[in-house]
């Protein structure tokens, strides 16, 4: 896929995540939508996976240690053709592979079960050192929400991580300001972030979430960096890409409804095209 | 069943049975290169040790960190290694249940948490170490086997057995040297609880080394009143062995649970649970009731909380009193 194509299926896979919050009635709009670039970068480019065989053992493992935005995952999963499209449409319903939080058990191509925040690095940083321990070339990435640093156990690996020099594991902080009771920085005060990661024996890249360009030359530069664990500052916008909910916290554990929102919403991206002016 | 001869005698060999869990696990990773160990800063008090001297390899020190050593060994599960993960049980799954929930029980991960200085051996630490709640937090998670071995012996054989075994497990460890009541002829399979002392008037279930209280409590019994108990190993508190349980049941009438542990929600509950449904028969349990514990010897403490043999031979006898009343009723 060329840059322009990515660009173009980061906009689809916001109107995927907007159509199945809308059908499913609740879920995390803002995080969701704020990640779609990663995503599609991840799935379309970075990744060493295969659709058709989501157990391959030689796979690059993606954790996605704040499950909420799982919405983001399924869209790109179904785009690089794990599941049919349609699929997307039973999402958080009875019965469905799509869980409202992620469930290996339910749908091949996870790799964790994932909601309670904090927990992502820790089992990335064990696949990691199980990796290293076997000779195995795959490399570990991890998500994780900004708001979810909050938790204690996030530190604990972090210090794993640096000790044991996880140069195969690449963390990826989505830096979107937000998190359900306000702004990261009202709630629970996170910087000077990079320092944070920088002091635990991380090396650390700061870049636009949104311009797949830089994503994608993050996780090269990262994977070039053996001699210790690497974390990407992914600055997003949440909300990105529809007007009404960039950057207004309310949007986080909200899903937009049926009717006039999702309309709006799918409008909003749709005019847009692909085109989503980089900040 | 193959018990220990002279047990009763005072000069019965004594072994923790944490040492059995250190020397099964040297075995099993002799005999399993995926056999990995995790430990949180206690490696040598939990006898982890003898496994990293010998596989320094495969031996993650984590740190003072429970939650994040329940996500490590979750991760190398995921990855094809059988992780074993050592603590004192007050800290896993004391202070990390929730990681065991989603990272371990929820994935169905083949994890084997270890909690050590269970019940009342971690004795002079006091109560913030007499871990009496683990049983509970561990046998309300799906998929998770809980294993509560009697000695060091059934330990031993425990812990490699659990190595072949693919899927989550808790095994409980305890602290101090305890009687070794079996041998290793003494039959041992996971879910299957053994009858270690026949009886017909009423059973007592047990699990942990209090094991030895109950033989020696029938011993009594039989000699004082002429009362004959049952006595059951049950090692597996999840899944239960309701075969063995309901059959004693029906065939004694009533039953004395026995466990270092919190009265509720450990096996005393689960045997309740069982034969409620089954077979109801009177259920006693013996356990430390609603309470903590505090500093003191092993033995001083189960002697406050009525953890001895004249404790369980009282028991016995009320529960044959309540099963006759019963039948008398009906």
């Amino acid at each position: 896929m060329t840059l322009a194509q990515l660009q173009k299926m980061a906009n689809t896979l916001r109107q995927d995540i907007v159509a199945m919050l809308a059908e499913a009635g609740s879920g995390h709009a803002a995080g969701s939508l704020g990640m779609a670039d990663v995503f599609t970068a991840l799935y379309f480019r970075v990744l060493r996976h295969d659709p058709k065989n989501p157990t391959w053992s030689y796979r690059d493992r993606l954790i996605l240690s704040a499950g909420h935005i799982v919405p983001a995952r399924y869209a790109a999963m179904a785009r690089t053709g794990y599941f049919p499209l349609a699929q997307l449409r039973t999402l958080r319903k009875f019965g469905s592979p799509l869980q409202g939080h992620p469930h290996p058990g339910r749908l091949k191509g996870l790799e964790t079960a994932s909601g309670p925040l904090g927990q992502g690095l820790s089992q990335a940083a064990g696949l990691a050192l199980a990796a290293r321990m076997d000779g195995a070339r795959w490399t570990t990435y991890c998500i994780m929400g900004d708001g979810e640093l909050n938790e204690g156990q996030i530190w604990e690996s972090a210090m794993f991580a640096g000790k044991e020099r996880l140069g195969n594991l690449i963390g990826i902080v989505d830096r979107n300001n937000i998190q359900i009771d306000g702004n990261t920085e009202h709630v629970m005060p996170l910087e000077p972030l990079r320092d944070k990661w920088e002091s635990f024996g991380w090396h650390v890249l700061e870049i636009d979430g949104h311009n797949l360009e830089m994503i994608i030359d993050a996780c090269n530069q990262a994977k070039a960096i053996y001699e210790k664990p690497t974390l990407i500052l992914a600055h997003t916008i949440p909300g990105k890409g529809i007007g009404f909910m960039e950057r207004d916290f309310r949007w986080h554990g909200r899903s937009p409804k049926k009717g006039n929102e999702e309309n709006q919403a799918l409008e909003e991206l749709r005019s847009l095209r692909g085109t989503i002016v980089y900040d | 069943m193959h018990l220990a001869h002279h047990i009763f005698s005072s000069d019965v060999t004594k072994k923790a049975i944490k040492t059995g869990f250190g020397e099964g696990l040297v075995k099993a990773a002799q005999k399993d290169k995926r056999v990995v160990g995790l430990c949180a800063d206690v490696t040598a008090s939990v006898a982890m040790d003898l496994f990293a001297a010998q596989f320094p390899e495969r031996f993650v020190e984590c740190g003072v960190a429970e939650q994040n050593m329940a996500g490590i060994a979750s991760g190398l599960a995921l990855a094809g290694k059988i992780p074993f993960m050592a603590s004192y049980a007050a800290f896993t799954p004391g202070m990390n249940w929730g990681q065991i929930r989603l990272a371990i029980s929820h994935q169905r991960v083949n994890v084997k948490i270890i909690g050590s200085h269970a019940g009342l051996s971690a004795g002079a630490d006091g109560a913030t170490h007499q871990a009496l709640e683990d049983i509970a937090l561990t046998r309300v998670l799906p998929n998770i086997t809980v294993v509560v071995p009697c000695d060091a012996v059934e330990t031993e054989k425990a812990t490699q057995m659990l190595a072949r075994t693919k899927g989550p497990a808790y095994l409980r460890l305890m602290r101090h040297a305890t009687p070794v009541m079996t041998t290793q002829e003494t039959p041992f399979t996971l879910g299957k609880a053994e009858i270690f002392r026949k009886g017909n008037d009423v059973t007592l279930i047990a699990a942990g080394p209090l094991l030895y209280e109950a033989l020696g409590a029938a011993e009594l019994l039989a000699q004082r009143h002429a009362v004959s108990l049952r006595v059951i190993n049950c090692h597996t508190i999840k899944p239960l062995d309701a075969a063995t349980l309901v059959q004693a049941a029906r065939e004694t009438g009533a039953l004395v649970t026995l466990e270092e542990h919190q009265i509720a929600g450990g096996l005393g509950s689960a045997v309740a649970e069982l034969v409620s449904s089954l077979h109801p028969v009177p259920v006693l349990r013996m356990g430390v009731n609603d309470t903590f514990g505090e500093s003191g010897k092993p033995e001083e403490l189960l002697q406050k909380h009525g953890l001895t043999k004249e404790k369980i031979v009282q028991q016995a006898l009320k529960a044959l009193l309540m099963k006759r009343k019963n039948t008398h009723y009906v």
